[in-house]
């Protein structure tokens, strides 16, 4: 049987909430197996994280150093080469650093890679049959992992149900020596800082109505009517990213994993195809409104309520009649 | 600076709807519009920019079928210097290994200092860069949003990570780095600019030009292999409102009253 690897993630000393996906998906995988959790970090952050991640995993393994306070997938790269057994099966979630991370790993564990994998399906000997998205989510594909050598898994956030259950007390071996046996990787890519996302005029993660537009709005100049549609409902207006890449608006008001998260109650959402990196900034269950030209946009999955329609077209008529409801 | 960007010729989304066929054994690609790869489009705009700063070429690739030249023409017009199209039969049906190990050839022959990739492709995952680099034993950077030449052999670059932040640091040449969008503004590419380049030569290099054994790439290389394609069914969906323009527009006025978010 395949060592079955869990990466975990963790910040300020706190565990992620995907190492519980990562377990569930660990054990869709093969049920007997006995998944590792592998907790890298300084002193500081990896005592609470590996207490936290044994009551979930029988076996954690700890490497603590002040070379790894910051996560530099460079450093952890050549690291967790050392100490993974070569026909490993390691999973991590598919997010900014994990992209940094795993495609590498799966090179120099000489092991498949199976990227942002959003369901697991069946399991004939060493090939996993998984799902995945392809075109923000348009289409799915089935596909076949050869698991022979071993694989690298990232999975899509929130995809795989998390196994809540912490009955465990597992053991927490220490790994440091071994990892370090070498000595520290050389340093080819040093971290020097962090610089935090800029405020900006508004604070969307406040907002309790959010008019949000995406990348259906065409042009700049368009932007106009979703301003008006935001001022008779009395909300504030966000976006998708390719509006801000585009310069049109302010990186605040950008919603997504790698912008704002939001709660508000109400999201209209404008243009915007309902891929899962901006579905991952909003949070607390909206009520969600999606107008989109393309009936077949994934944004009409998730929301409560569809209009396909143009929304050059569509939305100054509705500003109008809101404005008249209101007056 | 010797600079390779990789790039890769896609169904452009935001021109297409796309659907399964009805085997489901592909996307419909009749009269699908393709495009070059828009993250891939932010790493030449990068390229050149570092290029007009620093001196140096800029040589953009791409494996791919007979069409792919377009999208290396295209490139060439907004002001890479040359263009290398990968093509062979023992290339097709590779998976991000097969594209990586073609590419690393690629690159050992032209001897680069900088590679670019994008983060990822619209019908891909953001593995490519992320492996050439491992294969060439070069640092890597995901995500990068941000690059500056500080000294002969480094760079300062800007990694976005998660809620918009930035991650600087200082990296060494010779490297790979993975383009995320919004790193600049991609010029724009007009009629002219295509005609001006319309005849340069393309060199088309197969696995042999490139020493690749056929047993790495393509299909027998591959270690994922896509079995079928088809159309997500998730959660109940929303409630399409029908009528005219009117009747869906009282309808969610109505529903907006409801919820109190219009009075
Ligand atoms: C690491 C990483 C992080 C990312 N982080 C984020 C993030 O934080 N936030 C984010 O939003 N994205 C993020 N993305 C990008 C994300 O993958 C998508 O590319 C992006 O969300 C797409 O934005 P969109 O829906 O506006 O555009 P598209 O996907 O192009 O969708 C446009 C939609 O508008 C519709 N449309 C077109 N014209 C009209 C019209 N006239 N009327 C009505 N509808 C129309 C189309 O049918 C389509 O559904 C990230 C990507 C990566 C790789
Ligand atoms: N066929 C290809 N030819 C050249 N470059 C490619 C090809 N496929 C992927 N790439 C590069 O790898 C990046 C990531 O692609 P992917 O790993 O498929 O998401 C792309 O943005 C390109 O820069």
């Amino acid at each position: 049987m395949a060592p079955m690897i869990a990466y975990i993630l963790h910040k300020n000393g706190v565990i992620d909430d995907t190492a519980l996906e990562l377990k569930s998906a660990a054990e869709m995988l093969e049920p007997e197996a006995v998944p590792v959790a592998v907790v890298m970090g300084s002193k500081k952050d990896v005592e609470g994280v590996c207490q936290e991640a044994a009551r979930s995993f029988a076996t954690v393994w700890k490497i603590e150093n002040e070379a790894l306070s910051y996560p530099n997938a460079e450093v952890i790269r050549p690291l967790l080469s050392r100490i993974l057994p070569k026909g490993s099966i390691v999973l991590m979630p598919h997010e900014h650093f994990s992209m940094d991370l795993a495609p590498g790993l799966s090179i120099c564990q000489e092991a498949a890679y199976l990227p942002d994998a959003v369901g697991f399906e069946a399991r004939e000997g060493q090939s996993l049959r998984a799902v995945r998205e392809e075109f923000n989510g348009m289409v799915r594909t089935h596909v076949a992992c050869d698991l022979t050598q071993g694989a690298v898994i990232t999975l899509r956030p929130g995809a795989f149900t998390p196994n809540e259950r912490k009955d465990k007390s597992g053991q927490i071996i220490d790994k440091t020596p071994e990892a370090f046996q070498e000595g520290a990787p050389t340093l080819q890519r040093r971290f020097i800082e962090l610089v935090e996302a800029e405020a900006g005029d508004v604070d969307i993660t406040k907002s309790e109505v959010l008019v949000s537009v995406g990348r259906g709005i065409e042009e700049q100049e368009n932007l106009e009517i979703i301003h008006e549609l935001g001022k008779v409902m009395g909300a504030d207006v966000s976006c998708s990213r390719p509006i801000v890449d585009a310069k049109w608006m302010e990186k605040s008001r950008q919603v997504g994993t790698s912008g704002k998260t939001v709660k508000p109650k109400v999201y209209l959402a404008l243009g915007i195809s309902g891929s899962f990196q901006h579905l991952g900034g909003i949070k607390g269950s909206p009520f969600m409104v999606a107008v989109n030209k393309n009936p077949k946009a994934p944004i009409f999955h998730v929301a409560d309520v569809g209009v396909v329609a143009d929304i050059l077209d569509f939305v100054p008529k509705l500003s109008e009649k809101i404005g008249e409801a209101v007056k | 600076m010797e600079i390779l960007v990789c790039i890769k010729r896609v169904p452009d989304t935001s021109e297409n709807e796309i659907t399964v066929n009805k085997e489901g054994t592909d996307i419909e690609r009749e009269d699908l519009v393709y495009s070059v790869n828009e993250w891939d489009n932010y790493a030449v705009e990068e390229a050149i920019r570092i290029r007009d700063k620093v001196g140096g070429t800029v040589t953009v690739v791409s494996l791919g079928s007979e069409e792919t030249e377009e999208v290396i023409r295209r490139e060439m017009a907004m002001g890479a210097d040359k263009g290398i199209h990968l093509m062979d039969p023992a290339l097709e049906g590779s998976d991000g290994r097969g594209i990586a190990v073609a590419l690393k050839a690629e690159v050992k022959k032209g001897g680069y200092d900088l590679v670019l990739t994008g983060a990822q492709a619209d019908d891909g995952a953001g593995q490519v860069g992320g492996m050439l680099a491992a294969m060439l034993q070069r640092p890597f950077a995901a995500l990068v949003n941000h690059i500056e030449v500080t000294g002969a052999d480094t760079l300062r670059i800007g990694r976005e990570i998660a809620g918009g932040n930035q991650e600087f640091s200082e990296i060494r040449l010779p490297c790979v780095l993975s383009i995320q969008t919004g790193i600049n503004e991609p010029r724009y590419v007009g009629i002219r600019g295509i005609r001006k380049v319309a005849s340069v030569e393309i060199p088309i290099h197969g696995i042999s030009d490139i020493a690749v054994p056929a047993e790495t790439v393509g299909k027998t290389g591959a270690r994922v292999k896509r079995i079928d394609y088809f159309t997500p069914q998730l959660g109940k969906g929303a409630e399409i409102l029908e009528g005219s323009d009117e009747e869906i527009i009282d309808k969610l006025i109505e529903i907006l009253k409801s919820k109190g978010r219009i009075k």
